[in-house]
């Protein structure tokens, strides 16, 4: 009994897992269908990963799997914010893609207005992105956690300028920036085979490890999101917490605005992470986390950003057309959260017990 | 058994690592009061919420006047007209008071505000409640909404009205008026299942009582033939021990101590100012009726409210608290009245609940390791006898005793120099209760200082030394020693010559 | 709001009318009034907004007053403002093509003459001298002429179109599907990346994934193109002059053209921003026009013959 988790019989992670198995299935049939009822020679399965060379000449992984971890990137850092940040105010912010924007532009800016570009300036300027998104954060956290204002409502405010402000930064054109460095940061770094971009997802979410490791942040966030009012007699600054999230979420919004722009070594106030919130929050909530604050896990979130970009890239894979993924992918994130709601997942506990496969064995009493 | 109401047969109710009910039978008859029994954790809410429909029995059989039923949902109960008042207040504070008696009953959806707010003001003259239909139900008292909850359930025209804890919020005249309602109710064929841990109302109003012991049937039995003490040992399952023998009787004089906590003309948001003194080691109690302004006091002490002047001296040195945390840190410890809204932090687990207190004074950036608090947890789940499948278990799903016990673990943990026991006891069963006392004692001997208030007066005489007495928001009068008894306590707060 | 904007709008006029009425008369300059939309809106507005402003300067003896809003009601109350203030041309890029024939009747009475540039509005000829606009679809025909020109063997495509039913979209589409249609070139994919780089990417991205052939891709607009560009990159393919993939983009941002000029890709066409000339030529009477509709020349710019001058002259942007 000592170490054994007794929770229900499915865990939070259930959900995004039994998602990804999904699709992961669903691509092998239609592997299979391709090779052996077609029989066309040319298929190239889904799963494929193989080295080739880049026109820079380094030895890269290519394929659809690397596509999907990689084109995920920038969802998946904002989705790791944005889970604290329902976690801590029960709502969700709505302004990372226009802040991202601010953040890319302000990145190019500092690059284009330094002399040259190496690793000293590049430094500086994405410090100068991450204090400008920890800004907005705070200027978000504050109407939030001071003003009492709902986070959709707060947000929205920047949701509405944001792209506006961006503009200003760097005037009307699409700048440029070209050096090797940026085109390592959104590409490949020489020598390494696995996208850069995906490094920073895994660094960033070190990073969370880390920070939950040693502080209170995950306690206390969770105490704030579930009943603020106990967890304020029991002395947690909540204001803090909630503040302290948002500007989280800034840093998490400069990494993805500076992956964005390196992808391409360009700023496209109005294109660069278009309608990401949307996906952010539906990470957030194929994730299991509960959008009305709470117990949260990061780790699901994360997984909920990769199968809402292994869902677009095998759309892509199959041709359909790009307006139509949008309502495709409408229809499997129903299906998801209705699969992930209390109701089903009330149902389908009852089922295992009957069926014996529940994990608990059916003692008597705890702790005499 | 022509006048039989209700039959439940073999029932039985699992829960991951809990057999919550084992083969219990229990029986209703027309016009009788039947007050279901048991320690928490015994079983009687999952029968009752077997009852109304929110949980599915895995076995048994339930019969409404000789038709066997099944309950799948609460309206389906209600339906059936079964109606419950339930231990907590699960009304909707932020709807107004006749909004909250018809929402979600047949007749759709749509409230009918004129309608309803004129049928509501009807009910609540007839049955005396100091309530306003157009009024937001979180406005009124813990008291009134309970009330409120009650007369939603009365004019459901039901068959079986069952009563969880309905009294434990209630003052005695309220309490009167609501065992008014009950007879009345009864004579007219109503049955009412009656589940309350103060015994003394199970024999002022009962007619039968089925008692219940760890999820199994002890036995049902007329009241005139179970003597209290009687009662008592069937749900604890052993003999108990003369309560009144708690408190040592010939106490060192307390007041020759060193004093811990004083305050000057302490004043809160919600409490007016007022001084007030304690000793180390002293256990004293605020007691007024509800509304007194008791609780007010003791979160001005915890800076829990706004607190908007006074001086405070801890151990001789000035002290400044203006929130929970400067408490805190000066060694006080509180536990809030209201458990569910103030106390738990439901969905979190019972070690993490355990060791929140601790943690935010340790620091957001000091960590307690995840074995330390496996540790801690582990200690206090054994030393203060929790009922839990383990330290990991959402606390929400245990029973409010357990609750309490684990929110008491939280604030033990922080090694308090003074502790504030807000109503401890209110809503768990009469062995938890005993297994607070004791402990509160056995603290104040160790040289903690306690402040303990209970709606219950004497609880209160059996475990505090002093009793500071309330009535509109100021303190009318200190009782220690010879005066520490019953009728001393009721002739103060009721004030005057009476 | 709308309000709030609406009166500060006529408190500018009065202003700049009672500072136009101490200065302005003196010079004798030609008094034009552009009502256009702002310059944030694209780089091709830009670059379309400098232009006039270059065009319609003191030194070529204009007096240029200007209103930029990316609102039709709003315009029209500037046009307005314009009348009444007594310019002498009046230049409208209009946001939305109805609820002009007001507006442009009262201009006629008050004698001045009215120039549409950029956007046809839907009013009787009589109304205007002469409008001077872009025809979409003559850059998509351009762009595919160019691309038959080349004679490849077979011509597999990578269409990226940009946000589905805009004017450019529709326009840069046409003469394409044309050549998907009559069989002469196959379409590998084609999919609308919504002027998004980085979704130009994934789509490219997908394809290469897939193992499938092709050697033309067609962006809609530059951005697109290099969003291609980069999925070609890290797969190890080669693009451009002497490469295996014809790359084509448009609007023709300097960078890009730098990109040309680098030979990383091929052909840029461009949607032109520049119809002042035009208009100050046909103002001053350097020029005369038959018809009332001027379709300003479309360019598309080939790798092997661009020149850096051609860059500082057609690029947009910096």
């Amino acid at each position: 009994m000592k170490n054994k988790k007794t929770h229900g019989g499915l865990g939070q992670l259930t959900i995004p897992i039994i998602a990804l198995a999904l699709l992961v299935l669903f691509n092998v049939v239609r592997d299979l269908i391709f090779i052996y009822y077609f029989k066309d020679p040319n298929y190239v399965s889904f799963f494929s990963i193989e080295f080739t060379r880049n026109n820079l000449d380094n030895t890269v992984l290519a394929g659809n799997l690397i596509s999907i971890i990689n084109g995920a990137s920038e969802l998946a850092i904002l989705a790791m914010g944005m889970t604290l940040v329902t976690a801590a105010c029960g709502g969700q912010d709505i302004s990372v893609g226009a802040a991202a924007a601010i953040a890319g532009s302000v990145f190019v800016k500092v690059l284009k207005s330094s002399s040259s570009i190496n690793g000293g300036t590049v430094a500086i300027a994405f410090v100068s992105a991450c204090i400008v998104a920890m800004l907005f954060g705070s200027f978000n956290g504050t109407l939030v956690a001071v003003f009492k204002i709902q986070p959709m409502i707060a947000t929205l405010i920047l949701y509405t300028c944001g792209r506006s402000i961006a503009y200003w930064i760097n005037g009307g054109a699409t700048p440029t920036v070209n050096s090797p460095i940026i085109t390592a940061i959104g590409s490949f770094i020489p020598g390494i085979p696995i996208p850069t971009p995906v490094l920073i997802v895994i660094a960033v979410s070190l990073l969370f490890k880390l920070i939950f490791k040693f502080t209170s942040l995950e306690l206390f966030t969770q105490s704030v999101g579930i009943n603020g009012s106990a967890a304020r007699l029991n002395g947690i600054n909540s204001t803090f917490i909630k503040l302290l999230s948002f500007i989280i979420l800034g840093v998490c919004v400069a990494f993805s605005g500076t992956i964005g722009v390196s992808r391409l070594g360009l700023i496209n106030h109005e294109t660069l992470l278009l309608d990401i919130e949307m996906d952010t929050i539906l990470a957030v909530a194929i994730g299991g986390n509960s959008l009305g604050g709470g117990k949260f896990k990061i780790g699901g979130s994360i997984i909920g950003a990769y199968v809402i970009q292994m869902l677009t890239i095998t759309l892509y894979a199959m041709k359909v057309s790009s307006t139509d993924v949008k309502a495709y992918k409408a229809i499997v994130i129903v299906l998801l959260v209705v699969l992930g709601s209390p109701v089903v997942k009330a149902k389908f506990e009852k089922v295992l017990s009957y069926l014996g496969l529940n994990r608990q064995s059916i003692s008597t009493k705890g702790a005499q | 058994m022509e006048n039989c109401l209700l039959k439940m047969r073999h029932i039985e109710k699992r829960f991951p690592g809990v057999l919550a009910l084992n083969n219990v039978d229990f029986t209703l008859r027309k016009g009788e009061i039947h007050a279901l029994m048991g320690e928490n954790g015994a079983g009687k809410s999952t029968l009752i919420k077997i009852l109304t429909g929110v949980y599915q029995m895995d076995a048994g059989e339930i019969t409404v006047e000789d038709t066997a039923v099944s309950i799948r949902s609460p309206q389906d109960a209600q339906n059936k007209g079964i109606s419950t008042v339930y231990q907590e207040i699960t009304l909707c504070p932020n709807l107004t008071v006749a909004e909250n008696m018809f929402i979600g009953r047949e007749g759709g959806n749509w409230v009918r505000h004129t309608e309803d707010e004129k049928r509501a003001d009807e009910i609540l003259k007839l049955l005396g409640i100091p309530a306003r239909s157009t009024q937001q139900l979180g406005s009124c008292s813990l008291a009134v909404q309970q009330m409120v909850a009650i007369a939603r359930a009365v004019d459901q025209n039901c068959k079986v009205l069952i009563l969880d804890e309905p009294t434990s919020s209630l003052d005695d005249k309220e309490v009167k008026m609501l065992f008014d309602l009950m007879r009345d109710l009864k004579s007219k064929g109503v049955g009412i299942i009656f589940v309350t841990h103060f015994l003394e109302q199970v024999y002022e109003v009962s007619d039968r009582i089925t008692v219940l012991r760890n999820g199994e049937l002890v036995g049902e039995y007329l009241v005139e033939d179970l003597p209290q003490v009687e009662l008592v040992s069937k749900m604890i399952g052993k003999e108990l021990d003369e309560l009144s023998t708690l408190k040592e009787s010939d106490e060192e004089d307390i007041s020759k101590k060193e004093v811990l906590y004083e305050a000057k003309s302490l004043s809160s948001s919600e409490a007016e100012p007022f001084d007030f003194t304690i000793h180390k080691g002293e256990v004293n109690g605020f007691t007024g009726l509800l509304g007194s302004g008791r609780s007010e006091s003791v979160r001005a002490i915890f800076g829990a409210d706004k607190v908007t002047g006074g001086n405070v001296t801890i151990k001789g040195k000035n002290a400044k608290i203006t929130r929970p945390i400067d408490a805190m840190k000066h060694g006080i410890g509180y536990l809030s009245e209201d458990r569910k809204r103030d106390g738990i932090i439901a969905e979190l687990s019972v070690r993490e609940n355990i060791m929140l207190a601790l943690q935010v004074m340790n620091g957001f950036f000091k960590p307690i390791s995840r074995s330390e608090s496996e540790a801690f947890a582990d200690e206090y789940i054994k030393v203060l006898n929790i009922k839990t499948a383990s330290r990991e278990t959402p606390v929400g799903s245990l029973s409010g005793g357990n609750q309490q016990k684990v929110i008491l673990a939280r604030w033990l943990l922080t090694h308090p120099d003074y502790l504030i026991l807000d109503e401890p006891t209110r809503g768990i069963d009469v062995g938890t209760k005993l297994e607070i006392q004791k402990l509160v004692l056995k603290l104040a001997e160790e040289g903690v200082s306690v402040t303990f208030i209970s709606s219950e007066v004497e609880e209160m005489l059996r475990t505090c030394s002093r009793l500071i007495v309330m009535r509109d928001r100021h303190i009318v009068g200190e009782l220690t020693g010879k005066d520490l008894n019953q009728a001393q306590v009721m002739k103060t707060i009721a004030g005057g010559e009476a | 709001m709308k309000k709030f904007r609406a009166l500060l709008l006529v408190v500018v006029l009065v202003i700049s009318s009672v500072l136009c009425a101490c200065g302005g008369k003196s010079g004798g300059n030609i008094k034009v009034g552009v009502v256009n939309n702002p310059p944030s809106e694209s780089g091709y507005r830009e670059a379309n907004v400098k232009d006039m402003e270059k065009v319609f300067s003191a030194e070529n003896g204009y007096d240029l007053k200007t209103f930029y809003s990316l609102k039709n009601d709003e315009q029209l109350q500037a046009a307005q403002g314009f009348i009444t203030e007594g310019v002498d041309y009046l230049l409208i890029s209009a946001a939305e093509t109805t609820g002009w024939d007001d507006v442009l009747k009262k201009a006629k009475e008050a004698g001045i003459k009215v120039y549409l540039f950029d956007r046809m509005i839907n009013v009787d000829e009589s109304l205007y001298e002469a409008a001077v606009v872009s025809d979409m679809a003559k850059e998509g025909e351009t762009a595919v002429k160019w691309l038959l020109d080349q004679n490849l063997p077979e011509y597999n495509v990578i269409h990226i179109q940009g946000a589905m039913g805009s004017d450019a979209q529709i326009g840069r589409t046409g003469a394409l599907d044309e050549q998907f249609a009559s069989g002469k070139m196959k379409k590998v994919v084609q999919q609308t990346a919504t002027w998004d780089e980085a979704e130009a990417k994934k789509i490219v991205e997908s394809v290469i994934n897939s193992g499938e052939d092709f050697n033309v891709i067609y962006a809609e607009n530059d951005g697109m193109a290099k969003g291609a560009v980069a999925a070609l990159d890290e797969a190890g393919i080669t693009h451009g002059v002497d490469g295996k993939v014809i790359v084509m983009g448009f609007d023709c941002n300097k960078w890009a053209l730098r990109e040309l000029l680098s030979g990383a890709w091929n052909y840029d066409g461009q949607c032109s921003p520049f119809q002042a000339q035009i208009i100050s030529d046909l103002i001053k009477g350097n020029k005369t026009t038959s018809t009332k509709k001027i379709i300003n020349e479309e360019k598309g710019f080939d790798a092997t013959t661009l020149t850096q001058s051609d860059i500082d002259t057609y690029g947009l942007g910096d």
